[in-house]
């Protein structure tokens, strides 16, 4: 039975999603790359597609991250703010980012790894699995939301 | 860059002998760009740039961003349309309007013009060059922002998607280069002015949105009147229940924030 899905429901997801994304990427940058200094600035052996998919997604997450947040404002400007859709796009987005990060960007274009000069098979393991985690709550959170 | 903050002092003037307002905080806006611009072209800083490449990028950041904007934030076609006499000012806005600068000041055309240059300024070693160089890159810097946040009058501009499409695209080109360059400073200096230039983007949508603003953003001819800052009508919260004689929330009506009565707005 199709359920209708008001605008502003649809957009608490929207800004929720994008805040996921840039949570996401923000932590990436803050926790590995800046304070535990795991990830590389830049590995030199990085090839083009690497460089140009993250550098797409790092505008494309502080985009997301402050047009989330004036969205979010526009929400509860209006008293149309829905908690649940909104969370459900926070872990979804905040997942989906990760999930990307650790396949295609780590493995596929081989961006740089999560750590050097150990065995990287556990970090890869935990890092996605967290990222399906991640994305399966924020799922599970939108589908009981459309449910009510 | 002595001239530029002249002819803007000269513009403001006229408005005033017209018995028109302008803005202090435009005015500063474009002073302070033309020094943002004036550092990274003169004196210690430009000096150090040509051997130590950490001031080498303040500067470029100075010049190719920070000072574009603070000059678009300045206004100066408003200005030029007040400040000169009807006729010039005519003028002035049918070569605005003409397809020419019609093709120059779109959006993706301004962000190639920004990051191709800068690609080709890097690339090839011109940026050791002077010349018409720095110029260059203030001015492509100035045309890309007055086409994503500007304030000035761009009655062909095109909708916030494609302006969106165009500041990503410019910001992704401009990371990858400093990842290549590899230059840490560029990148996140680049990402600290990049977070005014998108805050100012969503701005502009967040105030056209709000169904009780007004129609126009235009800046005001005559100085507006004082109205003292209050917290957003969404922050504030009403007194307490137990007050017997404050008004409630309500009398608002159940879970509807207080809207503003436009006299109080």
């Amino acid at each position: 039975m199709p359920v209708a899905v008001s605008t502003d429901a649809r957009r608490s997801v929207l800004s929720g999603a994008l805040l996921g994304l840039g949570v996401a990427g923000f932590v990436d940058e803050t926790v590995f790359h800046q304070l535990l200094h795991w990830h590389h600035f830049y590995d030199k052996s990085t090839p083009a597609a690497g460089l140009v998919s993250d550098g797409v997604f790092h505008a494309f997450s502080w985009v997301a991250t402050v047009a989330a947040l004036f969205l979010l404002a526009d929400l509860r400007r209006r008293a149309a703010f829905e908690r649940r859709s909104w969370w459900g796009g926070l872990l979804a987005g905040a997942g989906a980012f990760q999930l990307y990060d650790g396949t295609v960007q780590h493995k596929l274009l081989r961006l740089h790894q999560i750590r050097y000069d150990v065995d990287i098979t556990p970090y890869d393991w935990a890092w996605n699995v967290i990222a399906v985690a991640l994305l399966a709550a924020g799922v599970t959170l939108l589908l009981r939301a459309r449910r009510r | 860059m002595i001239l530029l903050a002249l002819a803007y002092a000269a513009g403001m003037l006229a408005v005033h002998r017209k018995g028109s307002w302008w803005p202090t905080e435009r005015a500063a806006c474009w002073m302070a760009g033309v020094i943002a611009a004036s550092v990274a072209g003169h004196g210690p800083l430009a000096a150090a740039a040509h051997h130590d490449p950490d001031a080498h990028m303040v500067a470029h950041l100075l010049l190719g961003m920070i000072a574009p904007l603070l000059l678009v934030l300045g206004a100066p076609v408003t200005l030029a349309l007040r400040a000169l006499p009807v006729r010039a000012a005519r003028r002035l806005s049918r070569l605005l309007r003409s397809r020419p600068v019609r093709a120059l000041t779109h959006p993706v055309t301004a962000a190639v013009l920004n990051a191709g240059g800068l690609w080709l300024i890097y690339l090839t070693d011109l940026h050791r060059a002077g010349g018409l160089v720095p110029w260059h890159i203030l001015a492509s810097g100035y045309l890309f922002t007055a086409a994503i946040v500007g304030v000035d009058p761009a009655p062909h501009r095109p909708g916030r998607v494609v302006r969106a499409a165009a500041l990503i695209g410019f910001l992704a080109a401009h990371g990858i280069l400093a990842k290549h360059l590899n230059s840490p400073l560029m990148y996140y200096g680049g990402d600290a002015v990049d977070l005014v230039l998108i805050s100012l983007f969503c701005r502009e949508w967040y105030r056209a949105a709000d169904p009780h603003g007004p129609r126009t953003r235009r800046i005001p001819a005559t100085r507006p009147p004082r109205v003292p800052w209050r917290l957003p009508d969404e922050l504030r919260t009403a007194p307490a229940p137990s007050t017997p004689s404050g008004p409630s929330r309500s009398a608002a009506g159940p879970g509807q924030p207080i809207r503003a009565t436009p006299a109080n707005r």
